[in-house]
């Protein structure tokens, strides 16, 4: 096995981070400045890595599905399936598996990860109270995040996901604003209350699913490890699992375990559906589960809204797209109204409460809710209908557009929290109405917010723009009366972001206080926001760039709910994913187009 | 020639972007005063390749068949492409019918292209042209403000996002750049950030504009859905085969668009309100007055010449989609109409001259709309002629206007100066021919192509089975006429004529604007006295812009009105009307001091239109009442939904884990009696569950 082998790169860009934190922590007392290097030395190298990871590597066949064991952990772009999994196993007797893997739905992410904490790290130099437990906790953090977007085991996923929750409590709690432990307990909280509801969901699917439905290549395909494989016995004892991909596989069967009625006339599926969606929405965060993030985000210490915007939110969108979907299509079906009320809720709330909002923090807060509801609708948009004939291709749109308006949004978010962060810690307050004329004191730091605003705006040219447009784009085939509100949500935008700038910016003088504390940006301000700044103008106007990575991907689990749905949809009703077993012959696609289903039913 | 098109279409945009970039990069640390030196090269070399692209097209053009009716032949029009990079491509997101039990995939693919057609290329000429005067004009306008630099790139990037808009070739992208030069406009209105009326008038203007493009928006949706596909040309499948592009031969040569009824009205409508927002219609004219808060050259520019028209282009390249559909038709006329009007009828009393000259701009948009709302190809061609002549003598005039407030230290009110034309000679004569050219005066270009448009709406409204609306329209622009005529001179003779008065910001030394100024003035004057005559004399103009597929199109499907011969009447009542005009404001306005015309004006005061003209007919008070206040109120009730219910109700779930402990620690009082009760009580009731049968408590 070699450095770059899948196990070993991958597990050194999950495990760096706490290695570092260790380091740190054996680092000597009272040298501040040493502990931020170190911890900014870590993130740089998980970086490294990451992007390492990126480039794309040569796509001869072998590499995606080598025979032996792989030795390159470069991903190979354009391809959609699972790339460079492995599964070690850890907690045997319960079917745990310590797996990892890479996609085109999760690179992006861990790369925008790694590419925050480094400049969220870099922005942590003005913290200087216990700086050492600082830096511990930050870095456990990430490596809390990129176990998550990385992990392929759910009781895994569960664990990192309960990683990234203790650090980020603490960092609010211990480093935050005034009323500090009030938004880390509520944060705390609110996840914690996600939390229970995905380990419910994630027992319930643990038992009630069985390796023995699928075949040997579905396993292989699953990256389930060799020692399961010896056990698999079609008609054996169920063989429960929490292999994400092989939950999946099973959710996606024909006749899938998980369509078992459970409770009042629902299937687990549905349940499950329900639970794993509260708990990913709070994350998100959607309406009415959204009330933790404005408080978190007043009182966290600059790098860490930086970090909570940009990362922690896209956890919520990622669990919904790896694990909502794929292993519970027939209740996502089911339930595609409410994800996309849910969504566009979220859309014209966040934004017109955003508008309404006096503190600087608060009304970027409310503009995360606002756009990451593009997400929510976007992944919810499912058009599979028996009456149009559709496939599931419109929903590509969205679901592409809702990954684009993550990795948008993880930039301009949190290039907005560092911005409102360079002035707090100049001026020391939010308060709307006491700033103005920033323009004319900070002309270089107003040029860099105006991008960075305008990106947030969705003004073409700049990130925001692309995912946003092919979300209400995809809704628009779902329901036009949805798509009209969530582009009626720009104008609101323009109206709060313009009505900022012009507040902040413009105006003939600064009226708050510490007015001669207005200098230009330094150095090290200005190396934070020029990459942020890069990427949101580069992704505005060549955002194939993530497009090549994600596209593939993100089809790939489409086109596999789409051959689901048209597997599973009823010839007479329609209707999709109510039990019943489609007739033979209806396989594939073929039975989506317009009169495929309806022939066989003539047919005497 | 035909092989330097991609070159030159590349080097349009980019030149000024290279400039814009520069000056970005240099303007403050380097150049400082010279900061307009990249800028205005960069101009004029996207300039002199625009020119070169209209002889291009022009030397590839197929001889013979240029003339509408001229033979048999199928005259489709020119057009040319250059893919440049594929931006965006999301396979397989489109089902095209493709027969009654089989559909095609088609990808959603955004490629930039850049087009040229004679439409593009006489859109990119002017754009240029005036984009160069007005540069020139900034040096000295200009010159001594503290963000020298920061205008020239601002202006720059303008030049850069218009000419993309009208050289693209997707609908997509021309949203983009649609955007594009909305943030230029919003950048340059605020760009005297510190005052607080321009920071308020920039927000306003984009927002009002994002209403626009919001109906926009749904448009391109509606197109898409409608056509699987958002490229004005033709563009090669990845099956191999040919994927018509909305406005591109292979659908246009059918001689069907390929849609009709709900559809087609719809999209055009949603277009529509796309085009209100950036040419400043009725309802959503209300922005451009505020921008004047601007620099002007930036109002002479982008508010008159160039930006505000692109709404007329579009509709103008939509030509096609807008004959589907009479609705539509009537639609936009009906709007070019009443906005025509209103903007005259706000025009009259205004006090601040360039005001004056924005509502007027306003009018003269809508008589455009109006052109093109007719449906014809003449029609089309009047808008785009009155488009192109507009241009010229309505940045004249916004930059006579800056002459004026050069000298006047600022000052724009009317009542505030007078008796300018000694100190201002040049400007003078260079206001005249504007405003000459403004009125309709005989043989200057105004005249021209606002006759044009009149007779086209004449034609339009003799045609049988049309309804009357097309013949009010026709009346009402007649008015409007009038109205245009009076309101120029009204202005014209306040400013240079009657008794010297010059305001005290002028600090007594009011001189006439240095000669970068009054170049361009000159330049713009003449042009603006003599393309009209000269296109009118050479029919070159119409020629020209009947070789683009889309007004092809328009020649070929579009009902030929029978010839009325009524083409001289109008000639001749509309030079009647631009005199009558100008000789009313000579009498009112011209002898400042004599008591009947003081009296008169007096009289015209009283009368209660005279204040609903005064103040807008009150528009912005309303959407004030109706949109904005509302607005912040939802804003503001969210928020305390927020607050006082969502997040009380987390709070009190918070609190129910405590309240309960707090309710049941006294049974754990520790007694030991009272435990062994418990037991007992707690056994009975298991005893009596299982012999009673309730079985689930069992298992």
């Amino acid at each position: 096995m070699t450095l770059t082998s899948p196990p070993i790169l991958l597990s050194l860009i999950v495990f760096l981070p706490a290695l570092g934190a260790l380091l740190v922590g054996l680092s000597p007392k009272a040298r501040d400045e040493l502990a931020k290097q170190i911890a900014l030395a870590f993130t740089v190298l998980v970086l490294a890595l990451t992007v390492y990871v990126a480039i794309p590597a040569p796509a001869d066949p072998g590499a995606i599905a080598p025979s032996g064991p792989e030795t390159s952990s470069r991903f190979v772009v354009g391809a959609g399936q699972m790339q460079r999994a492995f599964s070690i196993p850890w907690i045997e007797s319960f079917d745990i598996y310590y797996a990892l893997g890479i996609d085109g739905i999760s690179l992006p992410l861990v790369l925008l990860t790694s590419f925050l904490s480094v400049l969220a790290m870099a922005a942590s130099w003005s913290i200087s109270r216990h700086v050492k437990a600082y830096c511990v906790l930050f870095l456990l953090l990430e490596t809390g995040m990129l176990g998550v977007f990385l992990a392929l085991d759910f009781f895994l996923f569960y664990v990192f996901w309960e990683v990234m929750l203790l650090p980020m409590y603490f960092l609010i709690g211990v480093w935050g604003g005034p009323r500090r432990e009030y938004a880390a307990i509520k944060f705390f909280l609110f996840t914690m209350f996600g939390s229970v509801l995905m380990l419910v969901a994630i027992l319930a699917l643990y038992f009630s699913s069985d390796l023995n439905r699928l075949d040997k290549s579905q396993l292989a395909a699953a990256k389930v490890h060799t020692s399961v494989l010896k056990e698999h016995d079609p008609g054996g004892p169920p063989l429960h699992t929490f292999n994400l991909l092989a939950l999946a596989e099973q959710g996606q069967a024909k006749d899938s375990p998980f369509s078992a009625e459970l409770v009042w006339g629902k299937s687990i599926q549905w349940w499950v559906f329900l639970l794993l969606l509260v708990g990913f929405l709070v994350k998100a965060p959607s309406f009415p589960l959204h009330t933790w993030l404005p408080d978190a985000h007043v009182e966290a210490p600059t790098p860490i809204s930086m970090i909570l915007a940009g990362v922690l939110l896209k956890m919520g969108g990622y669990g919904i797209i790896r694990i909502c979907y794929p292993i519970c299509p027939a209740a996502a079906y089911e339930l595609a109204w409410l994800v996309c009320t849910l969504g566009v809720v979220s859309m014209v709330y966040g934004a017109l409460a955003a508008m309404a909002q006096k503190d600087f923090k608060r009304l970027v807060a409310y503009s995360s809710v606002s756009h990451m509801g593009y997400v929510v609708l976007g992944l919810g948009v499912w058009t599979i209908t028996a009456q149009t004939g559709m496939s599931g291709d419109y929903w590509k749109m969205g679901m592409n557009g809702a990954m684009f308006q993550m990795i948008a949004h993880g930039i301009s978010s949190a290039g907005m929290f560092f911005l409102v962060g360079v002035v707090y810690d100049r001026v020391h307050h939010r308060d709307l109405d006491r700033f103005g004329g920033l323009f004319g004191k900070m002309p270089v730091y107003t040029g860099v917010s105006m991008v960075i605003f305008f990106a947030a705006l969705g003004l073409p040219g700049l990130c925001g723009f692309i995912g946003e447009v092919l979300v209400v784009l995809s809704v628009w085939n779902y329901s036009q009366a949805l798509a009209v509100i969530a582009a009626f949500v720009m104008i609101l935008t323009a109206g709060y972001i313009l009505w900022t700038i012009q507040r902040v910016y413009l105006g003939p003088e600064y009226k708050g206080p510490h007015g001669d504390a207005l200098r230009p940006m330094t150095r090290r301000e200005l190396a934070i926001a020029a990459p942020l700044l890069a990427f949101a103008i580069l992704l505005g106007v060549y955002p194939k760039a993530v497009f090549n990575y994600m596209a593939p991907s993100v089809d790939r689990t489409v086109d596999a709910l789409a051959a689901w749905a048209a597997e599973s949809q009823d010839p007479i009703t329609g209707a999709i994913g109510s039990g019943a077993s489609a007739p033979p012959g209806s396989a594939g696609l073929a039975s989506l187009r317009p009169d495929g289903p309806w022939k066989e039913v003539e047919q005497p | 020639m035909e092989s330097w098109i991609p070159l030159l279409l590349v080097l349009i945009p980019v030149l000024p972007l290279a400039g814009a970039a520069l000056t970005a990069v240099l303007g403050r640390p380097v150049l400082a005063g010279r900061s307009h030196l990249p800028v205005v090269v960069g101009i004029a070399g996207s300039f002199l390749a625009a020119a070169g692209l209209v002889l291009a097209i022009h030397g590839s053009l197929p001889a013979g068949a240029n003339l509408p009716g001229a033979g048999d032949s199928v005259n489709a029009g020119y057009e040319r492409t250059v893919d440049l990079w594929n931006w965006a491509v999301i396979g397989g997101a489109y089902h095209q019918p493709a027969g009654p039990d089989a559909f095609v995939m088609r990808d959603f693919r955004i490629d930039v292209t850049l087009r040229a057609d004679p439409l593009s290329a006489i859109m990119l000429a002017m754009v240029t042209f005036i984009s160069l005067l007005v540069a020139v004009y900034s040096v000295g306008y200009m010159r001594g403000d503290r963000g020298y630099w920061r205008f020239f790139a601002y202006i720059g990037l303008f030049v850069f996002s218009m000419t993309m808009l009208v050289s693209v070739s997707n609908f997509l992208l021309l949203y983009v750049f649609w955007e594009a030069v909305g943030l230029c406009s919003y950048l340059l209105i605020g760009f005297w950030y510190e005052r607080p009326a321009a920071a308020a008038a920039g927000k306003k203007a984009f927002l009002v504009n994002r209403i626009g493009d919001f109906g926009f928006a749904l448009g391109v949706f509606l197109i898409w859905t409608a056509f699987g596909t958002l490229n004005f040309h033709d563009t090669l499948g990845a099956d191999g085969r040919i994927v018509a592009g909305v406005l591109g031969e292979a659908r246009l040569e059918g001689g069907s668009i390929g849609i009709g009824g709900g559809t087609a009205t719809w999209i055009c409508l949603l277009l529509l309100l796309g085009a209100c927002g950036k040419s400043a219609q009725f309802p959503l004219h209300v922005w451009l007055p505020d921008a004047m808060e601007g620099p002007t050259p930036v109002s002479a520019l982008i508010h008159a010449a160039t930006m505000v028209t692109a709404g007329v282009y579009m509709l103008a390249r939509c030509a096609p989609l807008l004959l589907a559909t009479v609705d539509g038709q009537m639609a936009v006329a009906l709007i070019g109409g009443f906005t025509a009007l209103l903007g005259g009828l706000i025009a009259l009393t205004q006090t601040d001259l360039k005001r004056i000259l924005a509502y007027s701009t306003i009018s003269q948009l809508g008589y455009m709309f109006l052109g093109l709302g007719t449906g014809t190809v003449l029609g089309a061609t009047a808008g785009m002629f009155h488009l192109f002549t507009h241009a010229f003598f309505k940045a004249l005039l916004f930059l006579g206007a800056g002459s004026v407030m050069h000298a006047m230290g600022g000052v724009v009110d009317i009542r505030r100066f007078g008796g300018l034309r000694r100190i201002l000679p040049v400007t003078h004569a260079t206001f005249l021919v504007g405003c000459l050219a403004l009125s309709g005066f005989p043989l200057l270009s105004g005249f021209f192509s606002k006759d044009l448009i009149l007779v086209a709406v004449h034609e339009r409204a003799a045609e049988s089975g049309s309804t009357g609306l097309y013949q009010w329209l026709y009346w009402s622009a007649a008015l409007t006429a009038l109205l245009t005529a009076f309101y120029t001179f009204r202005a014209f003779f306040s400013t240079f004529y009657g008794q010297k008065q010059i305001p005290h910001e002028a600090g007594g030394q009011a001189h006439e604007a240095p000669r970068s100024m009054l170049v361009p003035l000159v330049v713009l004057a003449v042009c603006a006295a003599l393309v009209g005559g000269y296109f009118e004399v050479t029919h070159g103009f119409a020629d020209y812009l009947q070789q683009t597929p889309s007004i092809a199109y328009l020649a070929r499907q579009a009902p030929q009105p029978a010839a009325t011969g009524g083409h001289r009447e109008v000639m001749l009542t509309s030079a009647v009307i631009a005199l009558a005009g100008i000789g009313l404001a000579a009498a009112l306005y011209w002898p400042r001091r004599s008591a009947a015309a003081d009296a008169a004006r007096r009289a015209g005061q009283a009368v209660g239109f005279y204040q609903l003209s005064l103040r807008k007919f009150f528009i912005d008070e309303v959407y004030q009442v109706l949109l904005v206040w509302p607005g912040l109120a939802v804003a503001r009730a969210s928020d305390w939904i927020d607050q006082r219910i969502i997040d009380r109700l987390v709070n009190f779930v918070g609190r129910v884990p405590p309240a309960v402990g707090a309710a049941i620690r006294p049974v754990q009082n520790g007694l030991i009696p009272f435990y062994a009760v418990g037991m007992v009580f707690g056994l009975l009731v298991l005893l009596a569950a299982v012999l009673m049968g309730w079985g689930w408590l069992g298992t």
